[in-house]
């Protein structure tokens, strides 16, 4: 078997067997990154661009990882170094970037679509690392897989995910992930961080994050932005804190062996407090981990590895 | 020249039936059965087809002076014939903006050196389209400009729409408004609701364009001024507009053709020629502003014709111009959809593109009766046509109606007694 699509634009249009094969491939990864000698000469050969337009450092990184541990030739073009910030536009950017004949163009970029324009113009295959508040469809696999390595499924669970769901791609991807697997999630945030429409992905929703986490599965912590209460979406990250930030009495209303995930980087004292985010439920750092392992089995189907498997 | 056999559809005499129709002197000569060609006169056999007064487009952009690699004068009113349309009026967002005579008197003079059509210039209501002081409105009305519009903008405020609505008393013409709420749109760039959700785009709702019209319709009441909605696209303003009229406030309104045929989900894909202001709304407001077209709430169907250049609109979603080309595409689409589709008949469609917006603008257009001039729109309401945006007139292609089959199309254009579009 392998995946309908040769790019990874999002989580949407993806099924749940599809997203089933890359969770089971990025199992078989992960015992990789336990080795000695942590490389596979998988994408030998191939190259990847990680064409990033919008800062990032843990995402990069992952994939730089990832890629490296699949034998790929990986470069990284960035945005400070591109002529990007010359005016250049993005589709000659592109022109430019397939003149050199890559197999995978990762892209992060500020502009929700930038990936599927890319996929539009370009014959490389092209995977979205996160489109403005559109999708990133490798941190809901790498949650997805977090989850399952705990919970042993998807299927009935009770997820919360709290946060600013308004401006995440984290919680849009996820949520379409988790609805195609069946779970089910409650989305929490302050009505004026809460999408309107946001009953059509299926979700309940709370403005009361006891309500959200009550029974709760997975808890999934969202990073809220300073620049959101500069444009008045709510009075002040302390306010905010006590309203939304997740601590031990809250945590303690969850399900027992509840985890708790952030896709990073937290801010300790406004969504998560200190001793929830080092606490025993806290998975942050295995999601890190798990990011690589993930990463590698989206690559290693889209280069149509599952068809060797198969 | 005399049209003969034709279906005569006339919405200011009531006229409907088939007649022959005579042209002299670049006016409507007369109307009868059965007149008689006279010695040398050109006859056009038209039986079958639908004639009717010219229609016109009281919502262009036409991108000249400053910006002629989308349009010009000469390229948009070509397109504007090939549409079928006798007349535009164009909005001052040009570069410079049309807030001065000097601009005004430019559009005028290529209009008569190099437009196909008749062109109205719209001026802006304040100076630079800034929203801070008024524009000279009696300089521009007297090189003739008929209405006045900040559009692509909102008037900035409610002080200074109060003074436009009560300066443009002087020269009975109306204020033409882009409504907006801009704190509200607050960089949207489509409809907020589902399809912004998916697809992680920042959402323009409906009520912002609702608080603006509401805005306006209290302060033209207020001030016995004549305001217009341009582009309306939401159902709730249709009702406030509705309810404006009952209350003998001086309110109309135009749509779009897009508006009328497309929803929000046509922009799925990131299709930036699906991208417009005011963006494609859910299908209940479409299905509203329908029926206000039926229950007479509306004045005209008018386009806002709004070409760019394919390399401008080939980028990020959002950051890609606003705007789809519309001038040759409209009446096909309202014969198909409006007409074939039942929602309106054929008189009422007409009168949306001549009485209408000629009332609106208070010209002496959009009639055939004797003496006027030979404004002419020819129709036939079985052509097949098919969109293709390579053969426009227009230098844009900017359509997210492309390849789209449609049955009924303009066939002939006349302007002035003359045949400037002939696709018999």
């Amino acid at each position: 078997m392998n995946l309908k699509s040769r790019h990874l634009l999002g989580i949407a249009g993806l099924t749940s067997e599809e997203i089933t094969l890359i969770l089971d491939t990025a199992e078989a990864f992960a015992q990789i990154s336990t080795r000695e000698i942590k490389r596979v000469p998988t994408l030998r050969g191939k190259t990847v661009i990680n064409f990033f337009v919008e800062p990032s450092t843990r995402t990069r990184s992952s994939f730089e990882v990832a890629e490296k541990r699949l034998s790929a030739d990986s470069l990284n073009f960035t945005a400070s170094a591109s002529s990007l910030v010359k005016g250049e536009t993005l589709l000659d950017t592109a022109r430019n970037l397939e003149a050199m004949a890559p197999d995978f163009i990762v892209i992060r970029h500020s502009q929700p679509g930038a990936p599927h324009f890319l996929a539009r113009h370009c014959r490389s295959a092209i995977v979205n690392a996160g489109d403005g508040a559109h999708e990133h469809p490798t941190q809901a696999l790498l949650d997805a897989f977090t989850i399952r390595q705990h919970k042993k499924r998807l299927e009935g669970l009770r997820v919360a995910i709290v946060g600013d769901i308004l401006h995440s791609r984290v919680a849009r991807s996820n949520v379409l992930l988790l609805r195609t697997m069946g779970a089910e999630v409650t989305l929490c945030a302050p009505p004026t961080l809460m999408p309107r429409d946001v009953a059509t992905l299926g979700a309940r929703t709370t403005y009361h994050i006891d309500e959200a986490v009550e029974g709760a599965h997975v808890i999934m912590m969202l990073r809220i932005q300073l620049e959101r209460m500069q444009s008045g979406f709510f009075p002040s990250l302390r306010e905010y804190a006590q309203l939304y930030g997740l601590d031990d009495r809250r945590l303690a209303l969850a399900a027992r062996d509840a985890i708790v995930m952030h896709p990073g980087p937290i801010n300790r004292g406004v969504e998560i407090m200190g001793d929830v985010a080092d606490g025993n439920a806290s998975v942050i750092l295995e999601q890190v981990s798990n990011g690589v392992a993930a990463r590698m089995a989206v690559l290693y189907l889209l280069a149509g590895g599952g068809e060797d498997a198969a | 020249m005399l049209l003969k056999g034709g279906r005569i559809v006339d919405p200011a005499s009531g006229r409907d039936g088939i007649a022959d129709l005579r042209i002299a002197a670049g006016k409507i000569a007369e109307i009868g059965e059965d007149l008689k060609a006279k010695d040398k006169e050109e006859v056009l056999d038209l039986a079958g087809k639908v004639v009717c007064p010219g229609f016109l487009d009281m919502h262009v952009h036409l991108r000249e002076p400053g910006q002629e690699w989308k349009e010009t004068v000469e390229s948009g009113t070509r397109a504007a014939a090939a549409g079928g349309f006798t007349g535009v009026a164009c909005m001052p967002n040009t570069h410079p903006v049309n807030d001065n005579r000097s601009v005004t008197e430019l559009i005028v003079a290529q209009a008569r050196l190099r437009g196909a059509v008749a062109v109205h210039p719209i001026g802006c209501v304040s100076k630079g389209q800034e929203g801070k002081e008024l524009a000279e409105m009696g300089d521009m009305v007297d090189a003739g400009a008929v209405a006045f519009s900040d559009d692509g903008k909102p008037v900035a405020t409610a002080q200074m729409m109060r003074r436009a609505l009560e300066y443009s008393k002087i020269f009975g013409v109306p204020i033409i408004d882009h409504c907006e709420e801009p704190t509200l749109v607050d960089g949207g760039v489509i409809h907020e609701g589902p399809v912004s959700l998916r697809m992680g785009l920042k959402g323009w709702p409906g009520v912002a364009e609702d608080v603006m019209v509401m805005r306006d319709i209290l302060l033209a009441e207020y001030t016995g001024g004549h305001v217009h909605i341009a582009h309306m696209s939401t159902g709730r303003s249709a009702l406030f507009v509705r309810e404006g009229k009952k209350r003998g406030i001086k309110v109309t309104c135009e749509v779009t053709p897009h508006h009328l045929f497309l929803t929000q989900e046509a922009v799925a894909g990131y299709d930036t020629d699906a991208k417009m202001n005011p963006p494609l709304r859910p299908d209940q407001d479409r299905m509203a502003l329908l029926e206000a077209l039926a229950n007479g709430t509306v004045d005209a169907i008018a386009t806002d014709h709004a070409p760019h250049h394919a390399d401008e609109k080939c980028v990020e979603f959002s950051m890609a111009p606003f705007g789809i080309v519309g001038l040759e595409t409209a009446v096909s689409l309202c014969l198909d959809g409006l007409v074939h589709g039942n929602v309106i008949p054929l008189p009422r469609l007409v009168a949306l593109f001549t009485t209408g917006p000629a009332g609106v603008l208070h010209l002496d257009k959009g009639t055939l009766a004797p003496g006027k001039d030979a404004d002419i729109t020819v129709l036939d309401l079985d052509r097949e046509v098919t969109v293709e945006a390579s053969q426009f007139k227009s230098k844009s292609h900017n359509t997210p109606f492309k390849g789209l089959k449609l049955k009924g199309a303009p066939i002939l254009t006349v302007v002035g007694g003359k045949v400037i579009h002939d696709a018999r």
